[in-house]
């Protein structure tokens, strides 16, 4: 059984719907980041989760007993969950270990245990020297660890995080990541994590549900999701790629410029009609002349049309001859190719993703 | 366990009706219920009964318009408006040219003695004003009043030209009182001016004195128009200081007018409908003045505005703080002396010398009169309960507004701050008819003095409880509820002690204005609640101005108490911090 059910949840307000048809399951120890871009309801997602928010329409399970309906909502204190908030929300008012043991104090724990939690809780969270400090004396990475343990010492039924590296410095950030992503492995807890942050969403997450205009757009782990977008804004939100427009024509697909066999693509394409594809800057190789024929590959010639080195990569622009393709290829910082260079572009369609 | 019960409610088809009902219904809806009655008992009840009074007959109770025609049937009645009028419009003056110099020289120039003008200024904030009447009485009395006296022997002329019994002594008096908020206004305004914008002007050539025309005062019109409604309004709605001076000149004003009707036996239904035009104008004048601020020129003013460098005045800023010093010493210093020296002379007149000096009244005051003991008791303790009524109000309302708990919630917040544009006077015979008689009788006990001040200024306990309100993240709560916590929680845990600090600053600044006020504790209080305002103003009759300037003392040494601790609590600009000040 299912940890978390959202059973076709929708949430409006006035005349905005912020959340649309919401459907989507945990399992238990499972760990889903909700990513979008601002505005895309997300954060409302995870207030009805935590019960702040009513939804309008659907509902809400936890354990199989509806928590949330439009009816009536269990209220948030009896939810068992907790949450880690933008602000943090860290208690100005009291000490580190104040903030930390608060859960247990509500949940009646005798005060020894509480002691003894919490200074497990902040060994680990490395925090440990600091339990007797005010969270105006501490750094916003260690008011973050604060949150963290905060909300982990209660051991949750389920734990919510909402944007909670968007106010850290970018080396940070970084470093936070793989702390949550570390806590989560010690002591999985059902989770579910709001961010715009795609490699936040990446690195933490089992599964990643991306999010536009209130709508799921695809739930699917990290590979997938990247490797496999569905829709063209998946495309779009999760890196950079290449949209190729064409049309099938008998057992061809044929582009702007250039045709692949159907039989070629990893994804089924239908009989007829315009489709798209998606194609990642990292899937195509150039080469300076007609390369050996690699089986299944396509090779279309084009010419450099504009490059930019980052140091970690090339980037380049390449256009396809006789045509106004224009495609995005990222190179290794050895592959120097001058800018109007006739170049040969090797493409998998295998490695091309089928997008609505 | 009461989870399991309420999720199983919630998926179980139909549990009984209304108790499904009670447990989902938001219990908060009661707190809501309960704020309006409390609102409707405080401002809606005491306006609706000084409506009715006014179309009522005062024995029968029939509906009539007989209370308006004998309020204004007489010239005698319609020359009092007149003469209000006329205050507040040369107020209104004499405060712009007190304070908008003063303002300027402040933020603008590199005037000296800043310091002091400052606290000068602090002074008569908290001076009250018809202890200011009473200063002014020993200072520009006909014949014995010390300027007079000065002026005869200077000049060795028969009689001193001063007298303080006049229209024109009236308008000093009230604008050396109310002048400051044509300070504050205008100081805030001009803090907001960046130089840039005037660099901006003398770059395409325009003089200091084009530039202060054409782009400094354009720019901070709003602002002095503003504050010279405020005065406006404050002087047509003063009570005490016309009391002092307008009746022993002879002449009236509305609010003493509005007094007259109630010596006995007390027409209460003349009062109400004479009571009408002072309201309508208070309203359409706040109206314009919101109207004013909120005018497009004046967005250039609501950014931090870059640097500011202060003008070189050169040998005019002497002069500049000569005319601080004069305009405070007129509001401050000057009075300040005289009440200190009455309260510690065995006779004021006989002047400043040590065989004068006696410490008789003040003790007499504090320790051996007993109607002075009680009332001293009677002023801190009514004014700390209305204090604390009107700030646990205000934080109730503001708290469910600012956090969306009931649908409108804006109509609560409407009614915390409308006392706001009803005069003291008014709102004072409105509890009148409305407590009088029964069902509710109020009158004649503490409480009617105590709610009156509770609802005059719980305005300004609203908006100091909002902007305390605001500036709590919501987040902080809900971390208290996800863990597992009430709201009751969160407010006990959380969100008492992280406002205890700016609570108490608005408890000073309700108690202060709460323990001096005149106008509507003058027609509330009876024999066993007098307070020392109330005290104050009875003693004036007897002319014994050594015991009137000791009770004064005492309310001043009072205030300043209050002051000093809000200055520890709360930081040095409290007072004169615009949205507080005004």
């Amino acid at each position: 059984m299912s940890k978390l059910v959202l059973r076709n949840v929708s949430r409006r307000f006035g005349e905005v719907t912020a959340v649309n048809d919401f459907t989507l399951a945990l399992e238990e120890g499972e760990f889903v980041s909700l990513l979008g871009p601002s505005g895309c309801g997300k954060t409302t997602t995870l207030r009805m989760i935590a019960g702040f928010l009513d939804p309008t329409a659907g509902t809400i399970e936890m354990d199989g007993e509806v928590i949330s309906s439009p009816a009536g909502s269990l209220p948030p204190e009896k939810r068992k969950m907790s949450m880690i908030f933008q602000s943090y929300a860290i208690w100005p008012n009291m000490t580190v270990a104040e903030n930390v043991g608060f859960g247990l104090e509500v949940r009646r724990l005798a005060r020894p245990e509480i002691r003894s939690k919490v200074d497990h809780i902040l060994d680990v969270v490395q925090m440990k020297a600091l339990g007797d400090r005010y969270p105006a004396e501490l750094s916003g990475g260690q008011q973050q660890r604060v949150a963290l343990a905060r909300a982990i010492v209660v051991q949750p039924a389920v734990l919510l995080l909402d944007e909670p590296l968007s106010n850290l410095d970018a080396n940070l950030r970084e470093e936070m990541r793989f702390e949550i992503r570390r806590l989560h492995d010690e002591f999985r807890i059902t989770t579910v994590y709001v961010t715009h942050d795609q490699s936040e969403a990446m690195v933490t997450s089992d599964r990643i549900a991306v999010m536009n205009q209130g709508r799921i757009e695809q739930v699917d782990g990290p590979r997938a999701l990247y490797a496999r977008p569905r829709t063209r804004f998946v495309a779009g939100f999760i890196g950079r790629t290449n949209f190729l427009d064409g049309e099938v024509r008998g057992e061809e697909v044929v582009f702007d410029g250039f045709a692949i066999k159907i039989g070629q693509f990893a994804d089924p394409v239908a009989r007829g009609g315009p489709v798209s594809f998606s194609l990642r800057p990292q899937s195509i190789h150039l080469h300076r002349g007609l390369p050996a024929a690699v089986p299944g590959a396509t090779v279309i010639p084009g010419r450099v049309v504009q490059r930019a080195y980052l140091g970690e990569h090339w980037d380049y622009a390449v256009g396809v001859k006789e045509s106004g393709v224009e495609l995005r290829v990222t190179a290794r910082p050895h592959e120097v190719f001058e800018v109007d260079q006739e170049v040969w572009l090797e493409v998998d369609p295998r490695q091309m993703a089928h997008i609505q | 366990m009461s989870e399991t019960v309420q999720t199983t409610t919630l998926t179980a088809a139909a549990p009984p009706g209304y108790r499904r009902r009670w447990r989902q219904l938001d219990k908060t809806v009661f707190l809501w219920l309960l704020l309006v009655g409390v609102l409707m008992l405080l401002v809606i009840n005491p306006l609706a009964r000084l409506l009715l009074s006014s179309v009522q007959d005062g024995d029968t109770g029939a509906l009539t318009l007989q209370n308006y025609l004998t309020a204004y049937g007489r010239w005698r009645y319609l020359e009092a408006l007149v003469n209000s009028l006329v205050l507040g419009v040369a107020v209104g003056a004499l405060g712009t040219v007190f304070g908008v110099p003063m303002a300027w020289a402040v933020s603008r120039t590199d005037m000296p003695g800043k310091g002091l003008v400052w606290a000068a200024i602090l002074g008569t904030f908290i001076v009250p004003s018809y202890l200011g009447a009473v200063a002014w009485i020993l200072l520009a009395g006909p014949n014995a009043g010390w300027l007079n006296r000065l002026y005869i022997w200077l000049t060795g002329a028969e009689a001193g030209p001063f007298n303080i019994y006049s229209m024109s002594g009236l308008v000093l008096v009230v604008a050396a009182y109310s002048f400051p908020y044509m300070f504050v206004f205008t100081r805030s305004a001009l803090d907001l001016i960046s130089s840039e914008m005037e660099d901006a002007a003398h770059t395409l050539g325009a003089g200091v004195l084009r530039t202060t025309l054409r782009v400094t005062l354009p720019l901070i019109l709003p602002a002095i128009m503003g504050a010279f409604i405020i005065e406006f309004l404050e002087a047509i709605a003063l009570f005490g200081v016309p009391a002092f001076i307008a009746l022993p000149g002879r002449f009236q004003v509305m609010t003493t007018m509005l007094w007259q009707f109630f010596e006995f036996p007390p027409k209460v239904e003349v009062a109400a409908a004479y009571a009408m035009p002072l309201l309508a104008i208070t309203v359409l004048l706040f109206w314009l003045q919101r109207k004013i601020i909120a005018r497009k020129g004046y967005v250039a003013l609501t950014g931090k505005g870059g640097e500011r460098r202060l003008l070189p005045l050169g040998r005019w800023r002497w002069a500049m703080l000569a005319y601080c010093l004069f305009v405070t010493s007129l509001s401050f210093f000057l009075p300040m002396l005289v009440i200190l020296q009455a309260a510690f002379s065995k006779a004021w007149g006989r002047g400043f010398s040590f065989d004068n000096l006696t410490f008789r009244h003040v003790r007499f005051v504090l320790f051996e009169q007993s109607a002075t003991q009680a009332a001293t008791i009677h002023t801190f303790v009514y004014g700390a309960t209305a204090s604390v009524i009107a700030l646990a109000l205000a934080l109730c309302i503001a708290y469910i507004v600012q956090r969306r708990l009931v649908p409108f919630g804006n109509a609560l917040a409407f009614l915390a701050t409308a006392p706001f544009v009803i005069p003291g006077i008014v709102l004072a015979i409105g509890f009148y008819a409305a407590y009088t008689k029964p069902p509710l009788v109020l009158y004649g006990t503490a409480w009617i003095l105590i709610l009156a001040f509770a609802t005059r200024f719980l305005p300004i306990a609203y908006a100091n409880s909002d902007a305390a309100i605001r500036s709590l993240n919501p987040e902080l709560e809900d971390a208290v509820r996800i863990l597992g916590g009430s709201r009751l929680m969160a407010m006990r845990r959380v969100v008492a002690p992280l406002l205890k600090r700016g609570l108490a600053g608005g408890f000073i600044l309700v108690f202060i204005p709460a323990t001096r006020e005149l106008s509507s504790a003058i027609f509330l209080y009876t024999t066993g609640t007098q307070v020392l305002s109330v005290l104050l103003f009875d003693k004036s009759d007897e002319g014994n101005f050594e015991i009137l300037s000791s009770i004064g003392l005492i309310l001043v040494l009072g205030t300043v108490a209050l002051v000093l601790a809000g200055f520890r609590l709360v930081g040095r600009d409290f007072m004169l911090r615009r949205d507080t000040a005004a």
